[in-house]
């Protein structure tokens, strides 16, 4: 085919076109998707029973937030990675922000309590529990962003990807937070921490193969 | 230096147009794009250690993404990168599919795209009519009536005994699924 023949078919009765339909669409899948979680979250596991326990609303709306926080920062590169050319001039390590900030608390609070207490500090009752259920929540979200990030046209896979699953990871940690009754500071760096840096990880391995367009 | 920056404003504002659904516009963007493309396309295979032959179809497959997914254009930003990133991703995905070894293509200044132009256009070795066949029947068909024979949307929906919306419906997601019909047949081609 001649190069011209194309340019011919591609510009005969070109349509108009919505530029921030990407952008909608996207937000709109990622709250969808944190909508799903919390269904799931709450029909699989429950919400925790003593919310009305100051100390332990407190620490609710602690992990909460951090979960909000991964899920903010990481919506806001990921809806420029979408586009070509979005993974230039974009600070990307800023998505670590939440991480580092809730690795110096839970530093913090190990120095303050005695060594003796430090290992049930980080290991809670249910680290397994949440081992398991942030990657598993994480699924149905991680799937609905992918598919429509498909849509879009990110030029960069791994990053893209990596995203994707930050994003999914973190939606996934909200849900678990209102269950979750290990209420300390290393036990969420360490656990919610690991699980949502595992889910990005599974989404830079599979990014390449999944967003490929 | 000057040039490109003029360049970059011409075609900016004929992607704009052409967004708006100017088909003038966006013609004379595909155009001038081809030329910087195969140039680009050229001169990058060459490096690589292929042949320039090549060149046609990156060119045809570029400007097939380029216009299925203009959507991902923010006009706030400028258009000369969107393009690059655009070209580059599909030289790496065509070396990839090749088995090269050279599929790390080190990313450059983006202006590199806009500073040469080829006008000397080949065929490129895809052939529009057969994989049209391979589309289904509603899209082939959407896509002869509004963008091969010129007919209006509102004649094709006429035609075809459906709506506008799913005219143009059809017509973007054939464009879609032809360029995922190249890819594949690249894939194939190379094992």
């Amino acid at each position: 085919m001649n190069t011209d023949e194309l340019i011919d078919v591609l510009s005969t009765n070109v349509e108009r076109v919505d530029t921030g339909k990407v952008s909608r669409t996207l937000q709109i899948v990622i709250i969808s998707g944190l909508i799903l979680a919390l269904i799931t979250g709450i029909a699989a596991l429950g919400v925790r029973t003593d919310v009305r326990d100051p100390s332990a609303f407190g620490f609710l709306v602690l992990k909460v937030g951090f979960g909000v926080a991964v899920v903010l920062l990481g919506s806001r590169y990921l809806l420029k990675h979408v586009r070509p050319g979005g993974e230039t001039r974009s600070w990307i390590f800023l998505t670590t922000v939440p991480f580092v900030a809730v690795m110096a608390l839970a530093g913090v609070s190990l120095i303050s309590a005695p060594a003796s207490h430090w290992n049930h500090m980080m290991m809670g009752d249910r680290w397994l529990e949440c081992l398991l259920s942030i990657p598993v929540i994480a699924v149905v979200p991680f799937a609905v962003i992918t598919w429509t990030v498909r849509m879009a046209a990110p030029t960069n896979l791994t990053r893209t990807g990596a995203l994707a699953g930050l994003v999914a990871g973190g939606i996934s940690a909200v849900a678990y937070a209102l269950h979750c009754t290990d209420d300390s500071l290393p036990f969420v760096a360490l656990w919610y921490g690991s699980t949502i840096v595992l889910c990005t990880l599974a989404g830079a391995l599979t990014g390449p193969r999944l967003l490929r367009w | 230096m000057n040039m490109v920056h003029a360049k970059e404003r011409e075609l900016r504002a004929l992607m704009i147009r052409g967004l708006d659904g100017d088909s003038a516009a966006h013609r004379a963007l595909l155009s001038a794009l081809s030329g910087h493309l195969r140039a680009y396309y050229r001169n990058k295979l060459v490096r690589a250690g292929r042949g320039a032959e090549e060149a046609e179809d990156l060119v045809q497959e570029a400007l097939m993404a380029i216009h299925t997914r203009r959507g991902t254009y923010d006009p706030a930003e400028l258009l000369t990168p969107w393009v690059y990133a655009i070209a580059r991703y599909k030289l790496i995905d065509h070396l990839r599919r090749s088995r090269s070894s050279q599929s790390n293509v080190p990313i450059e200044d983006a202006l590199d795209v806009m500073a040469a132009d080829d006008q000397a256009a080949t065929e490129s070795s895809l052939d529009l009519t057969k994989l049209l066949t391979r589309l289904p029947e509603k899209n082939r068909l959407a896509i002869r009536y509004v963008k091969i024979d010129g007919l209006s949307v509102v004649e094709a929906a006429a035609r075809c005994g459906i709506s506008e919306s799913a005219v143009k419906i059809n017509v973007h997601r054939g464009l879609k699924a032809l360029s995922a019909a190249i890819a594949q047949d690249k894939r194939n081609e190379h094992g």
